[in-house]
């Protein structure tokens, strides 16, 4: 009997599950035991303020992550958990003032540590900028993605102390200015 | 300075009158966000574009890495910015460090992995990696390390690992991580950094020692011999973990009081890796997991953190059972935490947990009920999936009140699964029939219009199977469709059982409950309303038609009723329906002696497995749709819309039949001096004259049938097969594979005849999958010579491009004027419930069981034949 397996012997949910995992495939062709596939800041306005991606993935994936990310967020009630099943991923948001951080990380990986890694973000930026706002992550962008990429470098925490990576940030911003006088003093900002 | 500023502003000069300095960054931000519409901010970036895209083509160094970051914050607001994908790569290659900055920021944001341009970056990386500055090459690594792509890292790997055995940290913690990147982008390097980890853990600072656990991780999940390799760390890594639980306060990783809260749960995390299934590791940091799991600060998030990965390395590793009962009661007490997150991450592991530990997990039952009523959806669904594990034959009673009230109340996002999971819950536990009903019954009637469509027919399987519940259970599901049809399911399982049990309904028998009083009209006005309501869907309409149908034999005085109903419907639009009422109008007219046998009630059916071939018998006598829906994918490799396509080729609309190209007409003796030839190739194969009873088929459907069970062979094709041999008419089938092309398989169809009569117009058609390729050949003829004096041969090819693909395939032959008197020219199937088989059917009609579902098909003849290795080849008679 076990050599015969009609057709109609493998069940709906399997059908249902290779689907799953083939859409998954689609969004996410790295399937790794990855710390973190991606971080978004946005405002609660759903204005993208940073977007740092740790999956390769087109421009039009993306783009649309995001906006269904977004809107998903947005919806959820302030009381709600910080957490949210999203396709196969789970997202880890949390809001500071009108600045939402989002993480999306991986079915196996620790939440809790995850809104520390943000929260630990946060702090970094609220350090270099004196009392983030923002305006500032607006205005200074680049910055923002600096500082990211001294503390995450692959969707991995790479420095865990919190003066390292300023004392990095401070004095990569010092050579960038040094060399901009010598390169005949394009005063401070050629930005 | 001053004739060096001089010649600063005449060359300023100089730029200018060619083309203005362009904008600052923070003027660009600054304008844009003053535009007041979407249409005005556009305008405003298409100027700017320009303006960026003439600088490009000047070649102007000066302003490059401005117009660039002008350009990301464009991209930022969802622009199009692919146009400086380039102009990243030249930033890259300045000497300047602002320029390598944004350089290498634009090139992680503008960049994807399949840009050629990585080719080109590749060498500007190399040369970074070896610059004299530690930020340059910090840029350099982190660049790499977040899209390098595996040429780029086979590429630079070699620079990576001598990055990694650096002494000046600041590299070192980015080029571990740089290490994972390669190894996760390509594997086989994984030995290249093995060497360098030999030091890793001797690192005092916490960024290095994170990192090597990160890349230690990485290599232990990766490889097995890596794992066994590194099993000799447990010691050392329990060494870290206890001097940072121990050591006093340091500001510089402090947080909330806990020291290096990132670096405990990376150790942690490896641990659970190193000590899964291991006994002398799991026993190696036994003590120090205790000591983390009672010494840690709960009041803050971050020690929860540390706490929950905790117990998942406690459940995970082969750890001392006090400790697996320590780690349940932490998460027991993270259920009653304020904290909603907390809650949420107790409930993710005790579903983790509930299989290994499930009495442990039972003593928290009550409070995983109470997160159902949480208002927070993430919370309530794994509440809820808990909850179902948590069933079980003592508290079945219990739980399924509290998870039907749920269903009542909660998100239909939820409806669907919560349905599906009382269904199997009830099924599995149910303590009395009568209860199993009961409950079922709640969930049509509460959530009946999310229930999944292959709950109907498993429905119908348990109702039939329950003989003494009939009466009970017709009553209680025609109360529950008095005057709302709106629950299409419900309205479906309604139907068919008032269909089935019609009789029992009218008089009255119900023992359970009071027994209401409906006279036939009142059950065909209902019936008849269901057809008419616009709120029902084909499928619905279906069963209620053959409901109808169904009670003209259980009915005593409405038949003529029935007639009239059936006869209008012959006109309907819904082509389903019309062909129901059709036949149907035809069983009155045509085959009326047949009809009591044809509508008898169906039989109790035994459900084999709980899974696979149980499903074919729950689906006899549902409507085609059903049986769709309930018939699943081959395999799990199937692309669904492969599922899609044989679906449309078994609904009879959809069948594309290949026809055949004209017959050329032969005289017998040719036909015969074929058969001579083909005489032995058909000795050499294995023909079976007697089909053996088909395995997973419900007896009754045995009677009638042959079915030919063919196995597995893949070298030698599939073996031949006798299709059909009935009422003199005799089909065989043999199986080719082309030698030329694998998949194509050849398919040899010889008919002969051993009545007194010719069979003439025998004509044989073939429908496939879309995927597949169908080449029908000519038949030798369309005249099958009496008394076995001549044989009809054709070929048919099939191509399956996918080889290890099973799908099924559709032939169809029929003889519009055989000897046996049927003289339809059209082909119709025609559904009907159940286990009557062809006897009171005239010869030349047979049941042919497909599916599952019983067709009566006039001459026609359904062979599902499997083409590729599974082998198996079901005819049913």
């Amino acid at each position: 009997m076990s050599v015969l397996l009609p057709i109609w012997f493998f069940s709906e949910r399997d059908l249902f599950e290779t689907q799953r995992l083939r859409l998954m495939l689609f969004f996410f062709p790295l399937l790794s035991i990855q710390q973190m596939q991606f971080m978004l800041l946005f405002s609660r306005q759903g204005k993208l303020r940073l977007q740092k991606w740790y999956v390769p993935l087109s421009d039009k994936e993306k783009k649309k992550i995001t906006r269904e990310l977004v809107q998903t967020v947005l919806a959820r009630k302030p009381k709600m958990c910080s957490f949210l099943e999203w396709r196969d991923l789970k997202i880890v948001y949390k809001r500071y003032a009108s600045l939402y951080f989002c993480c999306a990380i991986e079915d196996q990986d620790n939440e809790l540590i995850t809104l520390e890694i943000i929260h630990r973000y946060v702090e970094l930026l609220d350090k270099y900028f004196g009392s983030v706002c923002e305006l500032d992550i607006i205005f200074n962008f680049e910055k923002a993605y600096f500082i990211l990429d001294e503390f995450l470098l692959g969707g991995e925490v790479q420095e865990t102390s919190k003066k390292n990576v300023l004392k990095a940030i401070e004095q990569a911003d010092l050579l960038q200015e040094s060399q901009n006088e010598d390169w005949g003093g394009l005063s401070e900002d050629i930005l | 300075m001053k004739p060096l500023e001089t010649i600063e502003v005449l060359q300023t000069t100089f730029f200018s009158q060619r083309m203005p300095a362009p904008i600052r960054l923070r003027e660009l931000i600054r304008t844009i966000r003053t535009a007041r519409t979407q249409a005005e901010e556009r305008e405003m970036i298409q100027k700017e574009c320009a303006a960026i895209r003439s600088s490009f083509r000047e070649e102007d160094n000066t302003y490059r890495c401005r117009n660039v970051a002008k350009l990301l914050y464009m991209h930022m607001l969802g622009y199009p910015a692919h146009f400086g994908q380039l102009e990243c790569l030249k930033l890259i290659a300045s000497q300047k460090f602002t320029d390598k900055r944004i350089g290498y920021l634009g090139a992680m944001l503008l960049l994807d992995e399949r840009q050629d341009v990585h080719l080109l970056m590749t060498n500007c990386i190399k040369n970074d990696l070896n610059h004299s500055t530690q930020y340059v090459q910090g840029l350099a690594l982190c660049t790499l390390g977040c899209m390098g792509s595996s040429e780029m890292c086979r590429d630079l790997a070699g620079e990576v690992e001598k990055l990694l055995k650096t002494s000046n940290s600041y590299l070192r913690k980015k080029a571990a991580l740089c290490a994972v990147h390669v190894i996760r982008k390509v594997p086989e390097l994984m030995e290249m950094f093995l060497p360098a980890t030999k030091n890793l853990l001797n690192e005092k600072n916490h960024g290095v020692l994170h990192t090597s656990v990160v890349l230690l991780t990485e290599m232990c999940e990766r490889s097995p011999d890596m794992l066994a390799h590194f099993r000799k760390l447990v010691p050392q890594l329990v060494r870290i973990l206890k001097n940072l639980i121990m050591s006093g306060y340091s500001p510089e990783h402090d947080v909330s009081g806990i020291s290096d809260p990132f670096l405990q749960v990376r150790i942690l995390r490896l641990l659970r890796i190193l000590g899964r299934n291991d006994d002398d590791s799991s026993e190696a940091m036994n003590d120090i997991l205790a000591q983390v799991a009672t010494n840690t600060e709960t009041s803050k998030n971050v020690g929860n953190a540390i706490l929950y990965e905790t117990v998942l390395t406690i459940m995970d590793i082969k750890s001392e059972s006090g400790l697996r009962v320590l780690a349940i009661n932490i998460l027991g007490r993270f259920l009653l935490n304020n904290d909603k997150n907390i809650r949420y991450v107790a409930l993710t592991s005790l579903l983790k947990t509930v299989q290994t530990d499930h009495n442990a997990v039972q003593r928290h039952r009550s409070t995983i009920v109470d997160c159902l009523k949480d208002l927070d959806v993430s919370i309530k669904r794994r509440a809820m999936e808990l909850s179902f594990a948590l069933v079980n034959g003592n508290n079945v009673r219990g739980m399924m009140k509290e998870l039907l009230y749920f269903l009542d109340s909660c998100e239909p996002e939820f409806k669907a699964d919560c349905a599906s999971g009382i269904f199997l819950a009830a099924e599995k536990y149910a303590p009395s029939k009568r209860w199993h009903i009961d409950t079922i019954m709640r969930v049509l009637t509460t959530a009946g219009s999310y229930v999944r469509d292959d709950a109907v027919p498993n429905l119908i399987q348990l109702i039939t199977n329950s003989v003494e519940m009939h009466a009970y259970t017709v009553q209680r599901l025609y109360k529950a469709i008095l005057g709302d049809y709106s629950q299409q399911p419900l309205v479906q399982v309604a139907s068919w059982c008032i269909g089935e049990y019609g009789d029992l309904l009218v008089s009255g028998q119900c023992e359970e409950e009071e027994p209401i009083q409906v006279t036939e009209d009142e059950v065909l006005d209902i019936l008849e309303s269901i057809l008419i309501s616009n709120m029902s869907a084909s499928v619905t309409r279906g069963y209620a038609l053959t409901a109808i149908m169904k009670l003209s034999t259980r009915f005593t005085c409405t038949v003529n009723r029935i007639k009239k109903v059936v006869s209008i419907y012959g006109s309907s639009i819904d082509v389903e329906l019309q062909q129901r009422a059709v036949e149907y109008n035809a069983l009155f007219k045509k085959y009326d002696h047949m009809r009591p046998a044809l509508l008898e009630r169906m039989p109790v059916m035994e459900k084999v497995t709980t899974n696979g071939p149980a499903e074919i018998v729950q689906t006899n006598g549902e409507t085609e749709t059903s049986v769709l829906e309930t018939k699943p994918p081959p395999s799990g490799l199937q692309p669904a819309n492969q599922a899609n396509d044989l679906l449309d080729l078994l609904g009879e609309s959809d069948i594309t039949p290949v026809i055949p190209t004209a017959p050329t007409i032969k005289p017998a003796s040719a036909g015969g001096e074929l058969l001579d030839l083909l005489g032995d190739l058909n000795l050499t194969g294995s023909p079976v004259s007697a089909p053996a009873p088909q395995i997973a088929q419900p007896p009754f459907l045995l009677d009638g049938l042959t079915s030919q069970p063919l196995f597995n062979d893949i070298a030698a094709g599939i073996p031949s097969i006798t299709a059909y041999n009935k009422n003199g008419l005799k089909i065989d089938f043999t199986f080719e594979r082309s030698n030329t092309n694998p998949s194509v398989t050849v398919i040899t169809i010889q008919a002969s005849n051993s009545t007194e009569l010719d069979m003439t117009d025998f004509v044989f058609q073939a429908a496939v999958p879309k995927t597949f390729q169908l080449q029908l050949l000519s038949p030798s003829s369309s005249v099958i010579p009496a008394f076995n004096s001549g044989t009809i041969t054709q070929v048919i090819k099939v191509l399956n491009p996918q080889k290890s693909c099973t799908w099924s395939l559709v032939l169809k032959a029929s003889m519009p004027r055989s000897p046996f008197g049927f003289a339809g020219k059209e082909h119709w199937y025609r559904k009907l419930d159940g286990k009557e088989e062809e006897n009171g059917l005239s010869p030349g009609q047979f049941v042919a069981a497909v599916m599952g579902t019983v067709y009566v098909v006039p001459l026609v003849m359904l062979v599902f034949c499997p083409l590729e290795q599974l082998g198996f080849v079901v005819c049913l008679w």
